[in-house]
């Protein structure tokens, strides 16, 4: 089970109130993932947003300087909003990043929840749906390229007529796509062969449970060629020594956080009761002491056999140092847990394996 | 008299949870979306047994009750002549921040479901399930009379659209309170204090 972060880069709060500056949130990104790496986490996730509250609008960047600065991490877009971007421009800069990573370096593929990179870059969401089947394909074709050389036509981008895409990292990249739950989405990411991350901000967690098993049995009719079928999870999380002070910590920020995106979008800002159902049991906010939070992820892998969970866990201007004292313990308490229950678990399947051989 | 044909017009996580609550309520249940029944057998067979995928047009033509559950700005993909006196549940929002502005829902002193009512104007169009999380369609369905089971409001113009809409609210687990006429869907739009919050019937 990989276990790690994402961030869409959230700034920090002034004693005042008012948003810290967007630059800070560049720093502070730095030191988190470099922290991530430190204490032994697996995957370090950036989600491209253009706002003042999440300023990470060039995860590939950032990616390149994390890599230059760590030594085992994964770096992943968490995602990539690429409806609105060129395809090939974006392969160029994950694959220079993953040069010099020495092949850490991912991409997650997704339409995007926030939508507000369409009139920054002059896309109409009409489009929605067009836009990101023909750029996946267009990435997707540009990564499988055994030369390099790329010949493609489409309708919202120059076509490509045996065209060098460089440089080329020694391996292929790892390419995932991302999803909220549309189950078209699934059925989309099995037929590509590609492996699929649930987004999961609310409501039960193993309501995903179906989706899981429409993407297995997508994959077992299509037979992709090379197929890469995994599951990852990314959900809201944070890890406090104290299962009440995370729990507190983290309602504070998160509440905050929906107010402002509810105000945004016009819904109603949550309550602490909600907040409750969700941070416990099956619910998709991890909120709690590393062992509450290890007994979660296992129960879920249980439902729905990931191999990957991921947190987002400064959101709602989280206090920075927060933030880096729940990676640490995500690295130093929870990974440890959970690694040992499933090394355990494979243990008394081979045993039992076995015992009828 | 017996349940009317439910017909489910987007396959998106609202379409198919409805399909879903609907066909396990025990409604007869189909579903379209824009691709074609072809892009649904998975789907089906996995996500909504019992629910008969067929083209948007069959599918209207074939339901009594279309709900709508497409982007907005899709629309006008949709035949009004096809639509001759079915109730159609518009569940769909005027939602920028989600789909972007689009021009001729700006007025603000028209609701989109007026729109659509203008556009399908031999439909009997009711506003409802569009201020509900999808995911709390099937996580908040109660039984009637359970003291915390959640309010679901309504708004239309035709009486008996409303009660066939009503009881098919009450079916899949939530308390139907009709706001009355179709211009007072503006109370649960989004950026209103009923959009996506939980109410009893009894608070409203």
């Amino acid at each position: 089970m990989e276990l790690g972060v994402f961030s869409f880069g959230d700034v920090q709060r002034a004693k005042d109130g008012s948003l810290g500056p967007t630059s800070e949130s560049v720093t502070n990104l730095l030191e988190a993932i470099q922290l991530a790496d430190k204490v032994g986490l697996d995957v370090f996730g950036i989600g491209e947003h253009h706002t003042e509250y999440f300023p990470a609008s060039s995860p590939s960047t950032l990616i390149a300087a994390a890599a230059a600065t760590t030594k085992n991490i994964k770096l992943t877009s968490a995602v990539t909003v690429l409806s609105t971007d060129d395809p090939v421009r974006v392969y160029q800069q994950f694959a220079t990043a993953d040069i010099i990573s020495g092949g850490r370096v991912e991409i997650i593929a997704g339409r995007g929840s926030s939508t507000e990179s369409f009139p920054l870059f002059g896309y109409d969401l009409r489009d929605y749906d067009e836009l990101y089947a023909e750029k996946l394909d267009l990435l997707l074709k540009i990564n499988a390229s055994e030369d390099g050389k790329v010949t493609w036509e489409g309708k919202f981008r120059p076509a490509l007529d045996n065209v060098e895409i460089v440089p080329r990292p020694k391996e292929k990249m790892n390419i995932w796509l991302a999803t909220g739950g549309n189950p078209e989405s699934s059925i989309r990411a099995a037929r590509l062969g590609l492996p699929i991350t649930y987004a999961i901000i609310g409501g039960h967690v193993s309501r995903f449970a179906p989706l899981v098993e429409l993407y297995h049995e997508a994959a077992r009719q299509y037979k992709t060629p090379n197929a890469d079928v995994r599951v990852a999870i990314a959900t809201p999380g944070f890890i406090a020594e104290d299962a009440k002070d995370a729990k507190d910590t983290f309602w504070k920020a998160w509440s905050w956080a929906m107010t402002t995106l509810g105000k945004v979008r016009g819904f109603a800002a949550p309550t602490r009761d909600h907040y409750d159902a969700e941070s416990n049991r099956d619910g998709a906010l991890f909120a709690g002491s590393p062992e509450e939070i290890a007994g979660r992820i296992l129960e879920l892998h249980k439902r729905i056999g990931h191999t990957r969970h991921i947190f987002q866990m400064d959101t709602g201007q989280l206090p920075h140092d927060k933030f880096l004292k729940s990676i640490e313990l995500l690295g130093t308490k929870v990974a440890p847990i959970v690694r040992a229950a499933l090394e355990e678990e494979k243990k008394k399947e081979e045993n039992a394996k076995n015992a009828k051989a | 008299m017996p349940k009317p044909k439910i017909g489910v017009i987007g396959s998106g996580r609202l379409g198919t949870a409805i399909a879903r609550q609907g066909s396990k309520a025990g409604y007869e249940v189909r579903i379209a979306n824009s691709r074609g029944p072809e892009s649904l057998g998975l789907m089906l067979s996995v996500l909504l047994p019992g629910v008969v995928a067929g083209t948007v047009d069959e599918v209207i033509g074939q339901s009594d009750v279309i709900v709508l559950a497409i982007p907005l700005n899709q629309y006008k993909t949709l035949k009004p002549e096809l639509f001759a006196e079915k109730i159609v549940i518009d569940a769909m929002n005027y939602w920028p921040p989600t789909e972007g502005a689009i021009e001729e829902f700006m007025n603000e002193n028209v609701t989109s479901s007026e729109y659509i009512q203008q556009y399908l104007k031999n439909a009997r169009v009711v506003k409802t399930l569009n201020h509900i999380a999808y995911n709390e369609l099937e996580q908040h369905h109660l039984s009637a009379g359970d003291p915390k089971r959640r309010a679901m409001v309504l708004a239309g113009d035709d009486r008996t659209a409303k009660t066939v809409v009503s009881e098919l609210i009450d079916a899949i687990g939530f308390d139907p309170v009709d706001l009355g006429e179709l211009k007072n869907g503006r109370k649960f739009q989004p950026d209103t204090k009923l959009f996506n919050a939980r109410y009893l019937a009894n608070d409203l």
